[in-house]
């Protein structure tokens, strides 16, 4: 047996490596060869029009060109449009929140009887898989263009998304106000009232701000598809290359937003 | 004494001060004005709100049963989808990591690099996938490669923000430890940094993987390739029994990607 510090024997310069994120080598290299191989795959399987690709420096830059400066002046337009996506906001958000409590109570497992739970569930889960412009595209083909398919959208897409941090928000709820309601004998809607709803509250008000800004962000997109709002405008203005007229468009929707999320964020703050 | 005994049990319980009941007042009476403006400005053709019910039930009538027929082309369409959303995720990284990495405040260089960095993280978060779509089909012509930069564009906000916000967060010691030593910025960011960053880089990165795969699904209405496309189609044509099988294997992407991202999120975290 020789130690490698014993007289005779030359110790080698000993280096320091790093030891790997993945510690087993077979899994290290494994999951580099099946990027790699995914990579080969997806790459290959995707249709890319290289032609048509190659054009796009050169639109790109007179796409750019004819967008700059923005131009401000059909304003009246701008303002409708936006007129129209702050009310579509509005409304789905006070729809939405209103429906999103009874879909959250029957989607919550600690209230719900087991049936209405997975019906509550569903609905959520249905109505959060769908990005909201396929939900947009379809209320438009049910009741025609126009504000009243975003609104329905929006507040579909509000009742999943409020619903469901409701229903978690319930299911961690004291219980022991419920027991002591329960043992005066209330009746379950006299519980919601004044056992469930007072500890759920302080979070709705906060959602609700959350999702009056974040539809204000969506009510911009489902106008793409028809369904109202200043989306329209800036499909329309893409529509006709009147580019610059869309980057003033864009320009506006991102000073929107940011003062939107600017003001939910100082509400949520204050109620929280 | 007893008229002050009297004086106190005869005291009502409020909730809220006079203050704050004004407030609660106001902040009510702005809002029922504000819906009662929304609500009388907008332009909604009332008939047609009572009629919704009808219009829609009868929407679903039409989609019912699902058409199967074009399983197979839906199928291609939505491995596509998936495609797009993993190159696009996968992207995404390369340009997000140097962004959050000058977006934080304790690793920018400068301060012009810090404005610099939110700057890219706002615009790239304002603008909707949608919209960024629209402009690269203007650009490139439509396909799957507007597609995968639209849905980059947008992610590099949502990646670069968290990762910016998990940089701050990071213990100043190692990073302080190995400048003493005299360890170059490249040692510093690759031996102190990244190890205490990487849980949440896989954390983020799969939750935006899972957004990013219902974003896809979209980016076909504007022509940007992906399950969209087919869906537009057949709504195009009327074919809503197609429609509605589309609608089905979208509800199943979803559920799938989110089983992918809950196993992940268990092993890797």
């Amino acid at each position: 047996m020789t130690r490698p510090d014993a007289p005779g024997t030359t110790p080698g310069p000993r280096t320091w490596r790093k030891p790997s994120f993945i510690a087993n080598p077979v899994l290290r290299y494994g999951l580099w060869l099946v990027v790699l191989v995914y990579l080969i795959w997806a790459f290959g399987s995707l249709p890319f029009n290289w032609t048509r690709i190659a054009e796009g420096l050169p639109r790109a830059a007179r796409i750019f060109g004819s967008g700059f400066p923005p131009s401000f002046e059909r304003g009246g337009l701008l303002l409708t449009g936006f007129k129209e996506s702050f009310q579509i906001a509005i409304l789905a958000t006070l729809l939405g929140v209103a429906l999103s409590i009874p879909f959250a109570v029957m989607a919550a497992r600690n209230i719900a009887p087991l049936p209405i739970y997975l019906f509550g569930r569903a609905v959520i889960i249905i109505s959060r898989s769908f990005h909201p412009v396929i939900v947009a595209i379809l209320f438009v083909a049910a009741v025609g263009f126009g504000p009243l398919a975003g609104v329905l959208t929006l507040t579909l897409y509000s009742i999943g998304f409020v619903g469901k941090l409701l229903a978690e928000e319930i299911e961690e709820i004291d219980w022991g106000q419920v027991e002591a309601m329960k043992a005066t004998g209330a009746g379950y809607f006299s519980i919601l009232v004044y056992a469930v709803f007072p500890q759920i509250l302080p979070r709705q008000v906060g959602l609700s701000m959350y999702q009056l800004d974040s539809n204000l962000r969506a009510s911009a997109v489902v106008g793409i598809v028809g369904a109202g709002g200043i989306g329209g405008t800036l499909m329309n203005a893409f529509g006709r290359y009147d580019y610059d007229f869309a980057f003033a468009i864009l320009l506006i929707i991102i000073a929107v937003i940011l003062v939107s999320e600017g003001i939910s964020g100082w509400v949520r703050k204050k109620i929280w | 004494m007893v008229d002050q005994t009297d004086a106190l049990a005869a005291r009502i319980w409020h909730r809220y001060d006079r203050k704050e009941r004004l407030i609660r007042y106001a902040v009510l009476l702005v809002t029922v004005m504000v819906v009662y403006w929304a609500v009388r400005d907008i332009d909604i053709f009332w008939p047609w709100v009572w009629d919704a019910p009808n219009q829609i039930s009868s929407l679903g009538a039409r989609m019912w049963p699902p058409d199967p027929r074009r399983l197979e082309q839906i199928i291609g369409a939505m491995i596509e989808t998936v495609h797009i959303a993993t190159l696009a995720t996968m992207l995404t990284i390369f340009i997000a990591l140097p962004v959050s990495y000058i977006a934080a405040q304790n690793t920018t260089p400068n301060r012009a690099c810090l404005w610099l960095g939110r700057f890219i993280l706002v615009s790239s978060r304002s603008v909707n996938t949608i919209i960024w779509a629209l402009l690269f089909v203007a650009i490139f012509g439509p396909g799957v490669l507007a597609g995968i930069l639209a849905i980059m564009f947008r992610s590099i906000g949502f990646i670069g923000k968290l990762m910016g916000e998990a940089i701050e967060e990071i213990d100043r010691r190692p990073v302080e430890a190995m400048e003493a030593t005299g360890a170059s910025k490249l040692k510093v960011i690759a031996y102190a940094v990244v190890p205490q960053v990487m849980p949440a880089f896989f954390a983020i990165v799969i939750l935006r993987w899972d957004i990013n795969i219902r974003e896809s699904t979209v980016l076909g209405l504007v022509g940007a390739g992906g399950i969209g496309v087919l869906l537009q189609g057949s709504i195009d044509t009327f074919a809503w029994p197609t429609v509605a099988t589309i609608l089905i294997a979208i509800v199943i992407l979803v559920l799938i990607g989110e089983a992918i991202t809950s196993i992940l999120r268990r092993k890797v975290i």
